[in-house]
């Protein structure tokens, strides 16, 4: 028996498992008060889910001030589309728009990590395609647990088997991200994924549901019982106990991708795009027709009338509760004029997408919901998608945050002799933090569509985004968790820091940023508070560059037990360069003779480094210093030096700091050299500090001198600290050692292997 | 010259392979899996991915489509084709090619640059390299692993239709290293590295790949 409007104003007393559905009290009544009468179990499932915490933002929403107060007139210019669009959008010149967005998919991928992770590449995808543009990379980072731990080797060979799964058969490339581990991980690892994809200015679509009589069509694949997640309890009531039918198979709560499906889906999106036979295009994600449905209403101009019936389902007996808030894979959402329908039915039936009217835009301002005749939603759509609640909730710096800090590093030995350091570089080297990620990045394709120009194990990810005149962009994601839980603040300045530098390295000019907010429960006063210094410290970080945060995500409950994860806010920039071409790559010996250079200073900071972390478990003090005014200038010097051919190489000091950026430039440049250290100052510092705000560059010999004059004009500290030698075969640092090149790429790629097989 | 590259559902590297055709100086021409139509062209290359999903086994759907039938046909009389990666699986399944392509030995999807020997350059798509030359392009596959019985593997060997041997670590566990093979005649081609993301050292580990695409262009003005 359908619970149908007419019947919800008429039992106005039924009791209703709200609370099962994760809807508190008060806001259980105030949807009263929006109807004026008990919701129906439609109208239950739709505002429970779009209410929770990941479709609402109930908690985060109101730190959003932050971002609108350090958005100058200048940052906004950039942004095409900003936060609220299903991604923002970016002016990169040459009349290209470049969309891109980091999204979570944390829970679903320690429940069911294949699945869990592919999902979330495909979700992320359809976000970019609902602007409007074509998918052209993906980026994933992630974190995991203890590395040893054997709930780790279910996890991550899981997930990275999803992501290449579902990543390798859309025909995107993956073009870097990141790979950290933490015990703190481990009952909730963090599977982030970004998307990045183009359009051509004038072709951005916005999910708008506008012109009345326009038709509202439903395509890609069949509406089934996967992923219905807590709007099942309805489900069980309904059906008082029994499945109800031989289609109704329980299925998990997790959703299942078909990426075969979404490819198909990309090609016939962009061919609808290309025919301009779109008004509007939503995807269909967290919260499926429910989203859908009532996003694209609410930032229309009118009201919506869906008649649920028509929605292709594969299970039989789905209540319309189910229909509303299944969240099956590869489904999208579009509004048409009518005279264009049979064009838009034309092109899906050339590439085998079922599409299916199943509504029409009207000049109300309802979204209503039919089922075979009866209305079962009846509803306002603002207070469905967009004025859910809002909670200020308390905020409270964490009890333990004092001593913390006080506990620093300079209580750990330090290593002082030349075997010692030799040994240390090794050790580094292979540690689960640092060592090689081509175990996993190996099972990435980072080729198709031939536009990657620098994916992993660069700092950046590069893509051409035009053939003809080279313009491309970087992007680099970055967070060290460690940093931002000592200090919330500085740390996530530190990650914007990190994942700016990393775009600046490439020779890119960084341009926007998005992020991915994961951390522990918003109940926790605590956590409120890294999250309110996290959003506080990145809004301003952001205003300093000048570069604007165009949207981000935010997940939150990620903690096992009581004990949250690292505070994890992953950062993602975006850079422009006008010509690929011009692009600095990280590897060392691409010229025939080359100088190495530190651009930057060193200090004496081991708080929260990898060293403290790997060597000694420890984990206090002050993070280290972050100098954005100085990361600017550094981007500046780099981005010119890339534009008039000044530098060959480049490497950005972060985990690991000196020693292991050699390692790495040593090694993917397949290159030895041989670095002199400052004989006046300490070599353990000077090789493993994680200060901020540096760079290794190898420049050639040739314009070694207009660059550090340049470098010296700038006011950009720098120091010759080596020569590149291919001829060596290893690297050689004077006063610590001869490090050969296999025995260093053994320690560098043996880890992985050995402990994931 | 027309060379064409069909495009099934689930069909990957079409692009690139278009782009690596015009790179080479050829004339590009989209082939659609629908049409039974070759629109003219001088040779056809059925370009990697996952078409159809690779639903029930990889090339087993593809081997269906309406192209399929033209492209058989036109083989069968002589025109040069290539299948790459899923194209070289779909060409097995449709018979033109023998032997088998499995799931990788390590079970993994293996993307990397991968070093191969030219070890026949005497076919339609390989006669612009020296014969013994060592190329350098990716390899880019979750079931690459050729497998055939022991009396085709002689055979194969024994003519010299083993084109393409993988060198140093091979990355898929494939059948006396083999990377690529070609029928009799030397005009159908099937290899699993991917040749058309090696036409440029900007996007690509070299621009090894071109010679393919070079040879193919030879081969159609010759014949």
């Amino acid at each position: 028996m359908t619970d149908t409007v007419e019947q919800a104003a008429s039992t106005p007393d039924q009791s209703q498992p709200y609370r099962e559905l994760g809807l508190k009290d008060d806001e259980y009544a105030r949807i009263r008060e929006i109807l004026g009468r008990r919701p129906t179990d439609a109208e239950l499932a739709m505002y429970s889910v779009m209410w929770s915490e990941h479709c609402s933002y109930k908690s985060s929403k109101i730190h959003w001030k932050h971002w609108k107060d350090n958005t100058t007139p200048e940052m906004q210019a950039k942004m095409l589309a900003g936060i609220g669009e299903n991604a923002g959008v970016v002016d990169i010149g040459d009349g290209w728009a470049v969309t891109f967005k980091l999204e979570s998919h944390n829970h679903p991928s320690y429940v069911e990590p294949y699945q869990g992770a592919a999902t979330g590449v495909g979700g992320i995808v359809r976000d970019i395609m609902a602007m409007g543009a074509r998918p052209l990379a993906v980026m994933d980072p992630l974190r995991f647990g203890a590395p040893d731990h054997p709930d780790t080797k279910r996890v991550l060979p899981g997930v990275v088997a999803g992501i290449g799964g579902y990543g390798n058969s859309l025909g995107l490339p993956n073009i870097g991200g990141e790979v950290v581990f933490d015990a703190s991980y481990q009952g909730n690892p963090l599977v982030n994924a970004l998307c990045v994809g183009a359009m051509r200015t004038e072709d951005l679509h916005l999910a708008h549901a506008s012109g009345v009589g326009n038709k509202v069509i439903l395509f890609g694949a069949r509406t089934g019982l996967d992923g219905i997640g807590g709007v099942s309890v309805l489900a069980s009531e309904t059906f008082s106990g029994e499945e109800g039918g031989t289609g109704r198979k329980k299925l998990p709560a997790v959703q299942v991708g078909d990426p075969f499906t979404e490819k198909v889906l990309i090609e016939c999106c962009l061919e609808l795009f290309q025919a301009g036979i779109v008004v509007g295009i939503q995807d269909l994600g967290g919260a499926g027709l429910s989203c859908a449905t009532s996003e694209l209403a609410s930032a229309g101009d009118g009201g919506m009338r869906v008649e649920l019936d028509k929605v292709p389902l594969r299970a039989t007996g789905m209540t319309p509760a189910e229909v509303l808030s299944s969240e099956s894979q590869e489904r999208m959402c579009a509004v048409v004029e009518p005279a264009n329908v049979d064009a838009f039915m034309a092109v899906c039936a050339k590439w085998d997408v079922i599409a299916t009217v199943i509504g029409e835009v009207t000049d109300g301002d309802r979204l209503v919901i039919t089922w075979h005749g009866e209305t079962v939603v009846d509803v306002p759509p603002r207070t469905v998608a967009h004025e859910g609640p809002m909670y200020a909730r308390p905020i409270a710096r964490p009890d333990f945050q004092d001593a913390l800090q006080a506990d620093t590093s300079d209580r750990l030995p330090r290593p002082s002799t030349p075997d010692e350091l030799r040994e240390l570089v090794l050790r580094m080297a292979g540690a689960p933090n640092l060592a090689s990620r081509r175990w996993v990045t190996e099972q990435y394709d980072r080729y198709v569509r031939g536009g990657t120009v620098l994916a992993q194990p660069s700092d950046g990810g590069m893509i051409r985004i035009d053939e003809r005149t080279g313009r491309g962009v970087a992007l680099a994601t970055d967070c060290n968790g460690r940093f931002v839980k000592l200090d919330p603040y500085t740390g996530t300045q530190l990650a914007l820091a990190e994942a700016y530098r990393n775009v600046a390295v490439t020779g890119a000019m960084p341009l926007a940023v998005t992020n991915c907010l994961n951390f522990g429960s918003p109940e926790d006063p605590a956590v409120m508070w890294q999250f309110e210094q996290a959003v506080k410290g990145l809004a301003e970080g952001c205003k300093e560059l000048g570069i604007p945060v165009t949207g981000g995500n935010v997940s939150f409950y990620n903690q096992t037990g009581t004990t949250a994860i690292l505070p994890t806010p992953v950062v993602g920039v975006l850079g422009v360069i006008d010509d690929v071409r011009r692009r600095i790559p990280t590897g060392i010996g691409a010229e025939a003779g080359e100088t190495l250079l530190l651009l930057g200073e060193t200090r004496d900071e081991f708080n929260g480094s990898e060293w403290a972390h790997e060597i000694h478990g420890h984990l206090g003090g002050l993070p280290p210093k972050v100098d954005l005014a100085r990361e600017k200038l550094l981007a500046e010097v780099l981005v010119a030096g890339s534009r008039d051919g000044m530098v060959s190489a480049a490497h950005d000091l972060s985990d690991g700091g000196l020693a292991q950026a050699l390692v790495e430039a040593c090694l993917i440049g397949e290159t030895g050299a041989r670095v002199f250290l400052d004989p006046d100052a300490d070599p353990f510092v000077q090789l493993f500090s994680e200060s901020a705000g540096r760079v290794l560059v190898a420049v050639p010999r040739t314009e070694e001198l207009r660059f550090t004059d340049m470098c010296t004009a700038r006011g950009l500290p720098w120091r010759k600290t080596g020569v590149v030698d291919p001829e060596s075969g290893a690297l050689e640092i004077q006063g610590v050692g001869v490090l050969p090149l296999p025995e260093l790429r053994s320690a560098w790629e043996a880890t992985l292997p050995a402990l994931f097989g | 010259m027309r060379i064409g590259a069909v495009t099934f559902p689930g069909t990957l590297d079409d692009s690139d392979t278009l782009r690596a055709i015009t790179a080479a100086g050829g004339e590009a021409v989209a082939l659609w899996h629908g049409d039974a139509d070759l629109r003219g062209v001088d040779a056809v290359i059925l370009p990697g991915g996952f078409s159809y999903g690779d639903y029930l086994r990889a090339g087993a759907i593809a081997r269906f489509a309406p192209v399929m039938g033209e492209v058989v046909d036109a083989a069968r009389k002589g025109m040069p084709v290539l299948g790459i990666c899923n194209g070289f699986q779909v060409l097995c399944e449709a018979g033109l090619l023998p032997g088998a392509l499995l799931r990788n030995a390590g079970l993994h999807f293996v993307c990397r640059d991968q070093w191969l020997r030219v070890e026949n350059n005497t076919t339609a798509w390989s006669s612009r390299y020296e014969q013994g030359a060592e190329i350098i392009i990716p390899i880019k596959n979750m079931d690459g692993r050729y497998t055939a019985d022991a009396e085709t593997v002689a055979e194969l060997e024994g003519e010299g239709r083993v084109v393409f041997r993988y060198v140093g670590a091979n990355p898929n566990g494939s059948l006396d290293d083999i990377a690529g093979i070609s029928d009799p005649s030397g005009r159908i081609v099937g290899l699993m590295p991917h040749p058309e993301h090696a036409i440029d050292a900007l996007t690509g580990p070299s621009d090894d790949g071109l010679g393919i695409f070079l040879s193919l262009l030879d081969a159609v003005v010759t014949a």
